[in-house]
């Protein structure tokens, strides 16, 4: 999943500063599973930066709405409704949820409350942890399902590096080392020939380094 | 060429593309073809992302041969480590001018699958080398307890990107940055760079920085043809393609148009205190156009 945290609330509470009415809109999608912007945080927000305002003697109206999804454009049709006579919108969607709302309402101020930060998944109750490198183009076949675009802080792909010991990245100690991780993994499944052999440069244009990306599947489109 | 703008002389520049392999024999004869020409030329750095021999490093073959050298500087490849740490070098090496700018993106050179940098932006590097040298400061903050570089810092203009009306602000904001003198992208819509320069006069910014208009001779047609349609940002009229087709001889009639536009350029733009003369893979020739566009003998500075 996207996993988002939320700016601080002063944050947001400056940059709605101007406003009087405000829609808070969550999404159901990957940031209520990291229990940072469903509806249950949506209506936190919302509520806190409410009595913020009144306790300042600035009340805020706020409406607050959580759809399906805001990164499909039907759940984002769906809003025309509650984005009617709002000052603006504050998105607690990752960072993809402000811009369809702000390519579907041209009139909007949107407003990201969030800041989006990796792709991963939860490691415990409350911690999650950065898994994938979006580089278009996995790896993870030959390095034992460890990620080293991600999981290695240089990207390294013939690792490990000399910054590696007792398990442990250069950059802290509480940052495990990936290459370490891969050495362990494949040697248990006996597979340490795939680190032994050379791997060329990667080709970083499938990357967000070839510009911005786009997905066309010919065999799922409708007319 | 600083010192050539400082006094309000018309300045002229030109550009050496770096060779692509580690023999600098064509780069000193370029110099030397352009020396007495011109009072700076730009040195490349890999355009359209193709590798070549690094600016600074082509740029001290040049300095050798007897020509300021201006070091071409892109985001592209380096983040702020390796900017710095060039910058420093470049110094040291004798490089007095520094031109800031994003550079081609990689996907158009010899190695698309290579991974971009942009860790700062061109606003950014001219704001930064600006504080390097004013302040005395790293890009973090850290004073440069020795030698600061004292480079005279430039920066690029595109009349002819979109959109038209926000070039003179992004212009403004580069100066606001640093810029000293900007270079333009090559100019074949006149009528659309006037406009620009008249919004440049209106807004005082020729006085804050030197305008050099940035001009390209056409070997033929089909080059001018390619230029219209294949390259992002740049403008080329017909008449300029139909002008070069009818030519007998295209080559001669591209450096005809040029030297037309250079006298248009001086004479009849106010604001514009230089040219720079690109003549891609064309070097040699730079001194016939300077010469027949009355910008011979170059003023001593």
């Amino acid at each position: 999943m996207i996993v988002a945290e939320q700016k601080p609330l002063a944050e947001i509470a400056g940059m709605i500063g101007d406003c009087r009415k405000v829609l808070f809109a969550g999404c159901a999608g990957c940031v209520t599973v990291c229990l940072s912007g469903g509806e249950k945080e949506t209506e936190v927000m919302a509520t806190a930066l409410r009595m913020k305002r009144q306790l300042e003697g600035n009340p805020l109206e706020t409406v607050t709405y959580t759809a399906t999804r805001q990164c499909d454009p039907e759940y984002v049709d769906a809003m025309a409704d509650v984005v009617k006579g709002v000052d603006a919108v504050v998105s607690l969607a990752c960072g993809v949820g402000p811009q369809y709302l702000a390519a579907r309402y041209p009139d909007l101020w949107v407003i990201p409350a969030q800041n989006t930060t990796f792709a991963g998944g939860s490691k415990e109750h409350g911690v999650w942890e950065e898994f994938c490198g979006l580089c278009g183009q996995c790896v993870l076949h030959l390095t034992g399902g460890i990620c080293p675009v991600i999981r290695c802080s240089k990207s390294i792909l013939n690792g490990p590096c000399g910054g590696s010991q007792y398990g442990k990245c250069e950059i802290g100690k509480d940052v495990e080392c990936a290459w370490h991780l891969i050495y362990e993994r494949l040697k248990r499944l006996d597979r340490l020939d795939l680190m032994r052999q050379y791997r060329e440069p990667k080709d970083w244009s499938k990357a967000r380094d070839g510009g911005p990306r786009k997905v066309t599947r010919e065999d799922v489109m409708i007319g | 060429m600083e010192q050539i703008l400082e006094n309000g002389r018309f300045a002229v520049t030109a550009e050496i593309g770096p060779p692509k392999h580690a023999d600098a024999e064509k780069v000193v004869h370029h110099a030397q073809l352009l020396k007495g020409y011109v009072d700076a030329t730009n040195i490349t750095d890999c355009q359209t992302a193709v590798v070549r021999m690094s600016s600074i490093g082509t740029g001290v073959h040049v300095l050798g041969a007897g020509v300021e050298p201006i070091v071409q500087m892109t985001c592209r490849d380096r983040n702020r480590i390796a900017i710095q740490s060039d910058l420093l070098a470049a110094w040291s090496l004798g490089m007095r001018n520094v031109l800031c700018l994003s550079g081609d993106h990689q996907k158009f050179g010899n190695h698309p699958t290579a991974r971009n940098v942009y860790d700062v932006d061109s606003m950014q590097l001219i704001h930064l080398v600006r504080r390097m040298r004013d302040e005395k400061l790293f890009f973090c903050g850290e004073e440069i307890k020795g030698a600061e570089p004292r480079f005279f810092v430039g920066a690029v203009a595109n009349p002819f990107a979109d959109p038209f009306e926000w070039r003179v602000d992004r212009l403004e904001k580069k100066i606001d940055a640093g810029a000293e003198f900007i270079q333009t992208q090559c100019i074949y819509d006149m009528e659309r760079f006037e406009r620009f320069m008249e919004m440049v006069r209106e807004r005082g910014l020729d006085k804050r920085a030197h305008i050099l208009a940035g001009v390209t001779p056409l070997k033929s047609w089909k080059a001018a043809k390619y230029l219209q349609t294949s390259v992002s940002g740049m403008i080329v009229p017909d008449s300029i393609v139909e002008r070069l087709k009818g030519a007998e001889d295209g080559k001669a009639e591209g450096v005809n148009i040029c030297i037309e536009q250079i006298k248009h350029i001086k004479e009849k733009i106010p604001g514009v205190h230089g040219v720079h003369i690109m003549a891609i893979a064309w070097e040699e020739v730079v001194p016939d156009i300077v010469q027949r566009a009355g910008l011979y003998p170059r003023p001593q500075a």
